[in-house]
């Protein structure tokens, strides 16, 4: 059986790029098509492998994250637009990545509701659907301090992917939530059994139970079977492997929400800090790119956990003139936006800047202006400084690294 | 079912009510029914199986007392590996994990630890049930849990030797960093914060 339809297979074509390669298979030595970076001298005078299962990448093409022990980040400068491949969007775990059978999967529902329920996997897919695009950022998405430094090492950690799941506020209906609930938890099943409290406001505004990712079913480095997702919000309370909801009114204080995710403003400590604040990033060039004089399309992300993005100004003169730069359409709320502004590079060393603007008004600060404003003691959360960018006379293409040390 | 949806009529229109308020205009939800009645009622034994929080008000704590050093002979064993000798940073040595300890001066803190950053006591009980030791979370028992809380507190200077760490006690107990946790003040629009 199996020899013969790899005997069809290598009679029709099934040569990868450029190397077949004899192959002992039980029922002897057959033509197996190998993946291979060396192309042919003349692609169309070999005939290529033909359909398969599941698809690869283009061996030309090298895009990956960078992983620590605890997360890995997005390569945003790889990006052509903003939905960011399944297997690239960027990781935050805890304590790993559970195995969790759908077929057992349930989420529970309960506390200060009329009527506690549980509800499968199965259960979930029948109600109304709704798909949503939209970015997740993590909070501590800020790194600098080096001229030598992508935009994934600066701020990879933000993604955005089509969610489709359905309505928290459709669930609740189901289970009758009490009017005087003022606060949810959101409990993971991963091996930290990670909690947030929520606001039960956000329930009924936007939030989802999202199995979908980009059309197929969620990553398990995202949360598979089943996530929350809080548009807008710090990545941290958009909880992943998702077991439970329950229904109080107050906070729970949980680890993430008191020791962690919270961070110094003068003498103070932010705490329930959600909305993730407008930012944005020239992708294109930056390092390790190298650019020639001429035009140049300078490409970058925007996005804000307020709602849409308003405008991005680019200036080429390291802050002096800021210019408008395109839009690309469609701009979605609480969503990663391409934007575009040609520039003529005249050869001369400079430094490009990117500032997003956001539907509330709100205007990207630099680093100087959140210190100002957060004081001396500012901790690492929540930091969405304008990036710049030195152009050197030979092309290369630099961060200009900033001072700040996390506490 | 049929008495559940009739039982659940009002709730249904105030959490209509509540769905016009805050405008979440994603479904017609014209035609909808009160209840798809899909998924199932869970019951008692469904909820305890999961239900693991402490509240900052001690709901959610079990029965039980903490004792000072029987929690530093149990740190010793099952958490000092990866949290260092007493949950403390030794200078030179790289943990695997964040020190625990240090005091209650707030202000003057080098990082972040219980002592002097932690706003609620109860947070220490609820995290280290559900998430520690990382190597084997979920093992420790509720005794274990307590002697562990009440001596991570002593070490951080919070309570004192003798102190009763309890259901009753745990919630009332001061935090020094405390006082320095307000909520988020950020609201969008032309302003840095
Ligand atoms: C194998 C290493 C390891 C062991 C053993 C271990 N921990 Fe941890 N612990 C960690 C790591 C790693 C983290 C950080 C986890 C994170 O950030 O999500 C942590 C975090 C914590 C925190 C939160 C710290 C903070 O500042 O937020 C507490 C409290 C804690 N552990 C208590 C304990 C206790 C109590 C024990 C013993 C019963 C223990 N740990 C055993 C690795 C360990």
């Amino acid at each position: 059986m199996q020899g013969k339809k790899i005997s069809r297979r290598s009679l029709l074509g099934g040569a990868a790029v450029a190397t077949v390669a004899l192959v002992q298979t039980s029922v002897g030595k057959v033509l197996q098509p190998i993946q291979t970076a060396t192309p042919p001298e003349d692609p169309t005078k070999t005939v290529g492998p033909l359909p398969s299962k599941v698809g690869t990448r283009s061996p030309f093409e090298n895009s990956v994250r960078k992983p620590s022990d605890i997360s890995s980040r997005t390569p945003l400068q790889d990006m052509y637009s903003t939905i960011t491949p399944a297997d690239l969007h960027f990781e935050r775990h805890h304590a790993g990545i559970p195995t969790i059978d759908p077929n057992k999967y349930e989420l529970l529902i309960h506390g200060m509701v009329k009527r506690p329920m549980k509800f499968s996997l199965h259960d979930l897919k029948r109600f109304p659907a709704v798909t949503r695009t939209c970015f997740i950022e993590c909070a501590g998405n800020f790194r600098t301090g080096k001229e030598d430094m992508t935009p994934q090492e600066i701020l990879g950690l933000t993604s955005q992917s089509e969610w489709t799941g359905v309505m928290l506020s459709t669930l609740l209906r189901e289970v009758g939530v009490d009017p005087k609930s003022t606060w949810f938890l959101a409990e993971g099943s991963d091996a930290a059994i990670l909690t947030r409290s929520i606001p039960v406001s956000k329930a009924f505004d936007d939030a989802m139970i999202v199995y979908a990712q980009n059309g197929e079913a969620i990553r398990p480095a995202q949360g598979y079977p089943v996530r929350l997702l809080l548009p807008g919000w710090e990545g941290n309370t958009n909880v992943k492997w998702l077991r439970r909801l329950e229904f109080g009114d107050q906070p729970w204080m949980t680890r993430e929400e008191t020791s962690k995710y919270t961070y110094q403003v003068g003498e103070k400590v932010r705490q329930f800090s959600f909305e993730m604040d407008a930012r944005s990033i020239i992708i294109y060039p930056s390092y390790p790119g190298k650019v020639e004089p001429g035009y140049i399309e300078i490409r970058g992300i925007a996005w804000s956990g307020r709602g849409k993005v308003n405008k991005v100004e680019v200036s080429t003169d390291g802050g002096k003139n800021w210019e408008i730069a395109n839009l690309q359409e469609p701009v979605l709320s609480k969503a990663h936006t391409y934007f575009r502004y040609l520039w003529h590079w005249d050869g001369r060393q400079t430094e490009i800047l990117s500032r997003v603007t956001d539907e509330t008004g709100y205007i990207q600060p630099t680093l100087q202006q959140l210190k100002d404003a957060r004081g001396p003691e500012m901790g690492g959360y929540h930091l969405n400084p304008i990036t710049a960018w030195t152009v050197k006379r030979d092309g290369s293409v630099w961060l200009k690294p900033e001072e700040f040390k996390k506490l | 079912m049929i008495r559940w949806i009739n039982d659940n009529f009002k709730t249904g229109i105030a959490v209509f009510t509540l769905l016009a308020v805050f405008g979440c205009g994603h479904n017609s939800q014209k035609d909808w029914p009160d209840s798809f009645g899909y998924g199932k009622t869970a019951s008692k034994a469904d909820i305890i199986a999961k239900d693991i929080d402490v509240r900052p008000d001690g709901v959610g704590l079990p029965k039980g007392a903490g004792r000072i050093d029987t929690g530093a002979l149990i740190f010793a064993e099952k958490c000092a590996m990866c949290h260092g000798v007493g949950g403390k940073l030794v200078k030179g040595q790289k943990l695997p994990a964040p020190a625990l300890v240090s005091d209650t001066n707030f202000v003057k803190r080098k990082g972040n630890t219980v002592g002097n950053y932690w706003p609620y006591a109860t947070t220490l009980f609820d995290y280290v049930r559900r998430s520690m030791p990382y190597n084997a979370p979920g093992s420790l028992t509720n005794q274990e849990v307590y002697d562990i809380t009440a001596y991570l507190l002593y070490a951080n200077g919070v309570i004192k030797k003798g102190a009763t760490i309890n259901a009753q006690t745990l919630p009332k107990v001061v935090m020094p960093a405390r006082k320095y946790f307000v909520n988020d003040d950020r609201r969008g629009g032309n302003e840095v914060r």
